[in-house]
């Protein structure tokens, strides 16, 4: 009966904490498949999400509501989704070299303009108890879920049922899959892919918000743990597929969560290799996904050239 | 026709920084009729249509449109008008269904897309068609042949009037060729279609166009009725007074050395399936070895594993009597190169100059480098002058991005840079494709040249004239297996016929 219940919080701390471990990653690889969608790689995110974390936490700080933290959050992404893709335009610059540059930068200029609000504390964001109900500490804690949790969920359909039936959706992918096919069209393949790689960044910033502003939940320069970078293995293995996103974050969240949940039902043993579970997954997926011949079922075209 | 043309073209210029590729061209196109266009690798037949389309923007000159006229800035736009183009190269989306890529190409596409009520709508119009496709098929999974065919229904989909092809057959078999021709000329009869076609075969100007208007290095030639020309008339207009190359005659060679030995070769093709199995085949020195077949049946992975670009599954590759496996340093060694097909994606760098793709498998050789690791730059643009007057390629200059030049030069440039060093073995596969007929009896002239200097040449081609004119015995390829071998003298085109048919 004890080895019962200590089963039970296990799965249940592993459940919440794929959810909140989980949800930043549902926003950082949404905003990759976009703009991976549309033939660009952007390896900046984890700056995007880095600096989503300081402005959200500034903002959030200063004017005292946490949802226009979220907002500025979402808006530096653009600016740097923006930056991303204006850099990108010009011939001889390569996608993923500007990808790094922009995350050394974006990891800079936050820290530089963050120093100031490493004490202060801002206001959460809310969220909605699950586990009241319980007397179990551990249940009330692991279904403490927070409202950019349920963003997230109704974001990934959206994001799929926008490019399976829009038009834009599908201009998106037109221009990620043959660029040939887009100029015969007559589309503008830098302005789809500007598009794209805002909108990307946006998701992105949204996604450092939560980590400032609620979980871990105060702004400090470690915040991140290169969710950012392994966002991008995400996407390759969800196949460039919304939906699939948003099952990979939580199966990373879940595994993030695993040291934790054990620990606290008194397994003490392995600690740190459990903390590690994330990136033994993404080289495992990694390697799993990989392919000496031919090409990974679902990439967008303009990757094969 | 005294009846208004429907497409009219008035004195376009285009030019490419200070590269003039077309001056003051003029070109009508009748209501309900095929116009073919002519012109020499490079003389801007491409570049001319592009301008009609909107694609690019020409820096002079004025369309006409059904009289009216038309200022086109973008396919788009030449799409609403009624105006499809069917591209040197495909432009379909591979990874996307039929259904997909032809919705997707129809101008004010509504904000949201209601695909059931889409495809079926196209599957209701399907049966006016010249040819029929399952429109949920994946472009992935069609034959060259049958992309292009999709590429036509997909412009007669989006209700053209005028279509343009460029190159249409040259990725198609002789008897594909005529099947989409006939069709195409059938939808013209009835005035509702009026074409302008771009080949390089004047056997289907001769058959199927009714008028024809030939360009020159930019330069509008003349047009004329195809009823009132003939081949040899075609061929002056095309190339002026300059005189076809020479093949010269087949030396004969007394001692047979066998220089490549292929032994029960197994290759894999990307899903995991035998494209070649246990195929043996011996190449000798100064003999021209051809392989005949239609496309698909092993032909490109027999000569990505020549070329190194492919590994085999199983079986020895012996050079000289050496086991080979295609390194950098083995082909050096015995001089063994090979000219893939479409070349520009398997064997350029396209955003490099050309001369660097020309330089490519010499720049670290003594000759282009100083102390070994120093790469002379000047050495390396002056041995590519040399080699682009030599084999009259069309560039801006030896700094121009080789993507940059007409499909027809490209094929000269790498077969410039695989032919201009001592050779022994040269693997070359469908060498002219594209090519107009002057560089094509330039090119067949060089591999003859090759041979008869000893070199031991295998030429795979789906072309069978070529195989016919030029090898000294062939065989025949189906199914990734060598089925029946024959000469030049003793072949019987419909034994041939059969077996490439795989019965
Ligand atoms: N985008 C470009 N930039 C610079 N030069 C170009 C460009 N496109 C074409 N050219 C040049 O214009 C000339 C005409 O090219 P074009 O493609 O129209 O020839 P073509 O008649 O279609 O030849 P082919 O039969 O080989 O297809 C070539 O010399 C080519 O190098
Ligand atoms: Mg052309």
């Amino acid at each position: 009966m004890e080895n019962d219940i200590g089963l039970w919080s296990v799965l249940i701390a592993v459940l919440g904490g794929a959810i909140r471990v989980g949800t930043p990653f549902i926003f950082v690889s949404l905003g990759e498949c976009l703009t991976e969608k549309a033939g660009r790689i952007n390896l900046g995110l984890e700056g995007n999400l880095i600096m989503g974390a300081m402005t959200g936490y500034a903002v959030s700080y200063l004017s005292g509501s946490p949802w226009l933290g979220v907002l500025a959050a979402g808006s530096s992404g653009c600016v740097l989704g923006i930056l991303h893709a204006l850099l990108c335009q010009n011939k001889q610059v390569n996608d993923i070299a500007v990808g790094i540059a922009m995350m050394l930068f974006a990891t800079g200029i936050a820290f530089f303009y963050g120093k100031a609000f490493i004490q202060p504390s801002a206001p959460h964001l809310p969220s909605i108890g699950f586990g009241n109900w319980s007397s179990s500490p551990v249940i009330k804690a692991a279904l403490d879920i927070n409202v950019l949790f349920f963003l997230g969920v109704a974001l990934a359909p959206a994001m799929a049922w926008f490019l399976r039936t829009t038009r834009w959706g599908n201009a998106v992918r037109v221009v990620g899959e043959s660029s040939d096919a887009a100029l015969s069209l007559g589309m503008n393949i830098n302005r789809v892919r500007l598009l794209s790689t805002m909108a990307g960044g946006g998701l992105a910033g949204i996604g450092g918000s939560y980590l400032s502003l609620y979980y871990p939940g105060s702004w400090s320069e470690g915040l991140s743990s290169g969710q950012g970078l392994m966002a991008v293995a995400l996407v390759i293995f969800a196949r460039w597929n919304p939906m699939n996103c948003l099952y990979a974050s939580l199966l990373f969240g879940g595994a993030a969560a695993l040291g934790p949940a054990l620990q606290s039902v008194g397994i003490n043993w392995g600690y740190y290799l459990f903390n590690a579970a994330p990136y033994v997954l993404t080289l495992v997926i990694m390697i799993a996904a990989s392919s000496a011949k031919g090409t990974v079922r679902g990439m967008p075209g303009e990757f094969v050239k | 026709m005294t009846e208004q043309p429907i497409l009219e073209a008035l004195s376009i210029c285009k030019q490419f920084g200070d590269v003039r590729v077309l001056n003051n061209i003029s070109l009508k196109l009748g209501r309900g009729t095929v116009h073919a266009l002519l012109g020499e690798n490079g003389a801007g037949k491409s570049t001319l249509v592009k301008c009609i389309m909107g694609y690019y923007r020409p820096d002079d000159g004025q369309l006409l449109f059904e009289g009216r006229e038309a200022q086109i800035v973008s396919p788009e736009q030449a799409t609403a008008l009624g105006i499809g183009m069917v591209y040197q190269h495909f432009t379909l989306i591979p990874n996307m269904s039929i259904a997909e890529n032809i919705v997707l190409s129809r101008p004010n596409l509504p904000a949201v897309i209601n695909w059931p009520a889409e495809i079926s709508q196209l599957e209701q119009r399907m049966g006016e068609m010249p040819f029929q496709f399952e429109l949920r098929r994946s472009i992935n999974s069609l034959s060259a042949g049958e992309k292009q065919k999709v590429e036509i229904i997909k412009q007669l989909l989006l209700n053209a009037k005028v279509l343009i092809l460029d190159e249409p057959t040259s990725v198609l078999t002789p008897t594909e060729a005529d099947e989409v021709l006939d069709k195409i000329y059938q939808l013209t009869r009835d005035g509702k279609l009026s074409v302008l076609i771009i080949t390089h075969k004047f056997r289907e100007v001769m058959k199927y166009a009714d008028d024809v208007t030939v360009l020159r290095k930019g330069e509008y030639i003349g047009s004329a009725k195809v009823a009132d020309v003939d081949p040899e008339k075609l061929a002056k207009m095309m190339v002026g007074e300059e005189t076809l190359t020479q093949a010269p005659s087949r030396a004969s060679h007394k001692n047979r050395r066998c220089v490549v030995q292929i032994d029960k070769l197994t290759v894999n093709n990307e899903q995991g399936l035998a494209a070649i199995s246990n195929l043996d085949l011996e190449l000798y020195a100064g003999e021209i070895i051809g392989i005949a077949g239609v496309s698909g049946n092993g032909q490109k992975q027999l000569t990505e594993v020549l070329g190194g670009q492919r590994a085999p599954l199983s079986g020895q590759l012996r050079v000289n009597g050496q086991a080979f496996g295609a390194s950098r340093r083995e082909m050096v060694e015995h001089q063994f190169y090979c000219l893939p097909e479409e070349p520009l994606r398997n064997a350029c760098v396209a955003n490099l100059s050309v001369a660097d793709n020309i330089a490519l498998r010499k720049f670290d050789s003594p000759a282009f480098t100083s102390m070994k690791w120093i790469v002379k730059r000047k050495a390396i643009r002056d041995f590519a002058l040399d080699l682009i007057q030599q084999y009259k390629i069309r560039t801006a200059g030896p700094e121009q991005n080789i993507g940059a030049l007409s499909g027809g030069n490209v094929q000269r440039a790498v077969l410039a840079r695989e032919l201009a060093q001592a050779l022994s073995v040269l693997v070359v596969s469908n060498p002219c494709f594209g090519l107009d007929f002057k560089a094509v009896a330039d090119i067949r002239a060089r591999l003859l040249e090759a041979r008869n200097q000893g070199t031991a040449v295998l030429l795979l081609s789906e072309d069978l004239d070529e195989i016919l004119e030029l090898s000294d015995r062939f065989f025949v390829i189906s199914g990734g297996q060598l089925v029946y071998q024959t000469t030049p003298q003793e072949a019987d085109l419909q034994t041939i016929g059969r077996y490439m048919g795989g019965h």
